[in-house]
């Protein structure tokens, strides 16, 4: 089969298998588009900007676990790319993203429409390929696939120059079924010697505790990671990224860690002695005061990234591998092993945890006539259950809400931008969810700052017919700002405040959607169920919540687990 | 704080290079020096580079550019016994007799070998560790020295510890 290079990349997806290209055209992608053209096998989403393109690829690939794809175009093309790459890259996301270049022969000169795209996107890519020879281009485009979606996954950005893509060039072109590569071997299976020592110290623990985190989604070890925690009886605590592989709703989970975690989750990091941490990073939000984390604990890490393991926090039993294959591997030995966990040690942490539980850190004032935005998302979470819905998110208050008050049993049901915790992110990541699963509900709880960074997006809804369900959580304010300015800045509110907020009512109207404003909250349940009853309409729930209410508990920036400052009102029980 | 010399096999390939330099400066390692050519087997090139840090940090340092795709292999020289060599090149000014043989003394003592000759300069040229071309241009002071060219550090294992494939 003789291809041109238009023909070769697109056979190629194709080849792949590869469902959905999110993209925009432009100059130097034209030769690509137009061998786009005509076939539906391959299907483009024509977004409105090109951050909703990486941020659509993105959601897809979270939801899915496959790799999303992206076609953009030179310069702009590729820098407004460029924040939906980097938050790939910050949670470890597989995506390819193809962007046109300027035809080799001009590279360097400044020609119309060239950026370095290779040189902007190097800090933030797993990995990036210029390709300046059709010969090489479906070899690379494999390679490319390859390393987004094994090892620890990330984006990788294929650079093609106008002239490679070239209709009248064709060289025969075959599927490269396999890829070689010297430098890129990722370890997957655990050292033997490491995994029995760090069963021997799981099984030696008194107050023990387990930490998982979005490694556990990316490896599909939600099953495994099940198993084991059931075995040992042990809490588990997940982070921001892990929330979902382990079910919320069982009662050895003790919720989210970390800044916005809860009382229990934190204070029981800080009293354990033996922390089991199992595809996370120890990322600072989850941290806290690095010296005095987890003061009395050894430490064990399984990571398939080398580099994540004693990065900030040394850890006493290092195992790289992937998640399932280890906790496999795990599984096995404690079953086998005769030791088993210390029953009277087990019972007596359950009754410190208990009464760590019993504080109720998450409670909120429910009979408040204002809505409470705690209130919508719960409400949400009890009319759709957490099995087949998606919830993304967007950044602030609202996604802490989203991560604390929904009960997300399922992994991958939660998609949020935890690492580079870009805002604009909830909307487009919905629209690739609602492709991937077009039957399925997909909510995106947003504010009314965040929203209004990707809004262009309710058109490409339009296009496609995405019936998302976009819960504004409307404080009128850039609440998670004004919450630091209120604890941190004496409640100097500098730019928190947003002064000509849209109608989002008439806004969404016109984009030829439904939207509903909810200002009490006995109307707050009565206007989600008949949203989601609309099955295939994108309706826009403005809710009008409590301006002032803060994301609770919290441990302020510098402090330890063990130092959460509470609700105002938990504080006295 | 200590030295390291890490030496890298990495994919001859364009760009390859920046990765380099761009996870030193992107992560804040301290970076003395870094040299890199094409190795006998033209699509590797091997690449040698001094740097200072804490255990932890050459821990990650080492971790890190393992981490980039190009990267074949990598070991650090300094944990066993090892090689190093750099080469410098010192132009010297030398237009009255006293200070001719003086600095041509000095030359010998550090084997050093003058490879360019005029009526007001000489040029030295020295290699040995970064220690020992640290010695001569302190034994010079800067009353001689106008200008001073140095390669960077290069390395290699000794005995049977190499870096191939
Ligand atoms: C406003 C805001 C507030 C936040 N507050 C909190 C908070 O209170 N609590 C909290 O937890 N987070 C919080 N975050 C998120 C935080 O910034 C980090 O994104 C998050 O804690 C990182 O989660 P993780 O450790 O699970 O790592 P991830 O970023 O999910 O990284 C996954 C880890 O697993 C490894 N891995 C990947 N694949 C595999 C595999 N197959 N096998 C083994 N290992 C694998 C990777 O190498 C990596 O080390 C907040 C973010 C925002 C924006
Ligand atoms: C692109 C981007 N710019 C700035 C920020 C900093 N930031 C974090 S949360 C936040 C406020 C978000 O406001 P809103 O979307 O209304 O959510 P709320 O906190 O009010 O729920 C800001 C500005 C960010 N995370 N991302
Ligand atoms: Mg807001």
């Amino acid at each position: 089969m003789e291809l041109s290079g238009g023909e070769i990349l697109i056979q190629f997806l194709k080849d792949e298998g590869v469902e959905y290209v999110f993209g925009y055209p432009g100059g130097s992608v034209l030769h690509i588009y137009d061998a786009l053209y005509g076939q539906d096998e391959l299907k483009h989403i024509l977004v409105r900007h090109e951050q909703a393109a990486t941020h659509a690829a993105d959601g897809y690939a979270r939801a899915t676990g496959k790799p999303g794809v992206v076609l953009v175009t030179s310069g702009p093309g590729a820098t407004n790319a460029v924040t939906g790459i980097a938050t790939a890259f910050m949670d470890s996301i597989p995506m390819v993203v193809i962007t046109g270049q300027v035809p080799t022969p001009v590279i360097g000169s400044d020609a119309f429409q060239e950026v370095d795209s290779i040189g902007i996107t190097r800090p933030c890519v797993k990995h990036n390929f210029l390709v300046k020879d059709i010969n090489k281009l479906a070899d690379t485009l494999k390679k490319a696939f390859y390393i987004a979606s094994t090892g620890r996954p990330g984006p990788v950005v294929v650079d093609i120059p106008k002239d490679v893509t070239d209709p009248m060039v064709k060289i025969p072109y075959s599927y490269p079924k396999k890829v070689e590569m010297r430098s890129y071997n990722p370890v997957i299976k655990g050292h033997s010697i490491q995994i029995k020592r760090a069963a021997d110290m799981i099984l030696s623990a008194k107050r023990p505790m387990i930490y998982s985190g979005g490694g556990v989604v990316l490896s599909n070890a939600s099953a495994e990671l099940r198993a084991f925690t059931r075995l040992l009886g042990y809490p588990i605590t997940q982070t921001l990224m892990g929330l979902g592989a382990y079910p919320a709703s069982d009662k050895q989970n003790v919720g989210m860690l970390g800044m916005h975690g809860t009382y229990e989750a934190n204070m029981a990091m800080h009293e354990c002695d033996v922390l089991i941490a199992i595809g996370a990073r120890f990322d600072d939000r989850v941290t806290g005061k690095l010296a005095e984390f987890c003061p009395t604990a050894r430490i064990v890490h399984i990571d398939i990234d080398p580099a994540s393991i004693s990065k900030n926090v040394k850890v006493d039993v290092p195992i790289v591998g992937d998640v399932k294959l280890v906790l496999e591997d795990l599984i096995k030995l404690l079953q086998e092993s005769s030791v088993k966990p210390d029953e009277s040690a087990k019972t007596k942490w359950w009754g410190q945890i208990d009464e760590w539980r019993s504080k109720q850190c998450l409670e909120y004032d429910r009979q408040s006539d204002v809505i409470k935005p705690q209130f919508v998302i719960e409400t949400l979470s009890k009319l759709t259950g957490s099995g087949d819905t998606y919830v993304t998110s967007d950044v602030g208050q609202h996604q802490m809400w989203a991560a604390q008050y929904f009960q997300f049993d399922e992994p991958r049901r939660w998609i949020n931008s935890g690492g580079l915790g870009t805002m604009g992110f909830g909307l487009p990541s919905a629209m690739g969810v609602q492709l991937a699963y077009p039957d399925a509900t997909v909510a995106c709880v947003t504010g009314e700052g965040s929203i209004q960074m990707c809004i262009q997006e309710m058109s490409t809804c339009k296009q496609y017919g995405l019936p998302i369900k976009i819960i504004n959580l409307n404080n009128r304010y850039l609440g998670m700002v004004r919450q630091w300015q209120e604890f941190s800045y004496e409640e100097r509110y500098s730019m928190s405040y947003m002064e000509a907020l849209p109608d989002f009512q008439k806004l969404t109207e016109a984009f030829g959607h439904v939207g509903m404003k909810i200002e009490k909250r006995s109307d707050v349940e009565g206007a989600l169920k008949e949203a989601l009853a609309l099955k295939d309409r994108l309706v826009f729930l403005d809710f009008i919540t409590d301006r002032k209410e803060n994301v609770y508990p919290m441990i302020e920036a510098g402090k330890a687990h063990h130092e959460m400052r509470m609700a105002a009102d938990r504080e006295l029980s | 704080m200590s030295r390291h010399i890490i030496s890298i096999l990495m994919e001859n390939e364009s760009g390859a290079l920046s990765r380099v330099a761009g996870l030193f400066s992107a992560r804040g390692y301290n970076i003395e020096s870094l040299t890199v050519a094409p190795t006998e087997d033209s699509s590797l090139s091997r690449m040698t580079i001094v740097t200072t840090g804490s255990e932890e940090i050459i821990e990650q340092i080492k971790k890190q550019l393992n981490k980039l795709i190009d990267v074949v292999k990598l070991i650090d020289l300094t944990e066993a016994g090892h090689i190093e060599r750099e080469l410098a090149l010192v132009k010297l000014r030398a237009n009255n007799a006293i200070d001719r043989d003086e600095l041509k003394r000095l030359a010998d003592i550090f084997r050093g070998h003058i490879v360019d000759v005029t009526p007001e300069s000489y040029v030295v040229e020295l290699t040995g560790t970064g220690d020992k071309i640290d010695g001569f241009l302190e034994a010079l002071g800067d009353r001689s020295v106008i200008e001073v060219v140095r390669s960077g550090s290069s390395g290699i294992g000794r005995g049977d510890r190499s870096l191939d494939l």
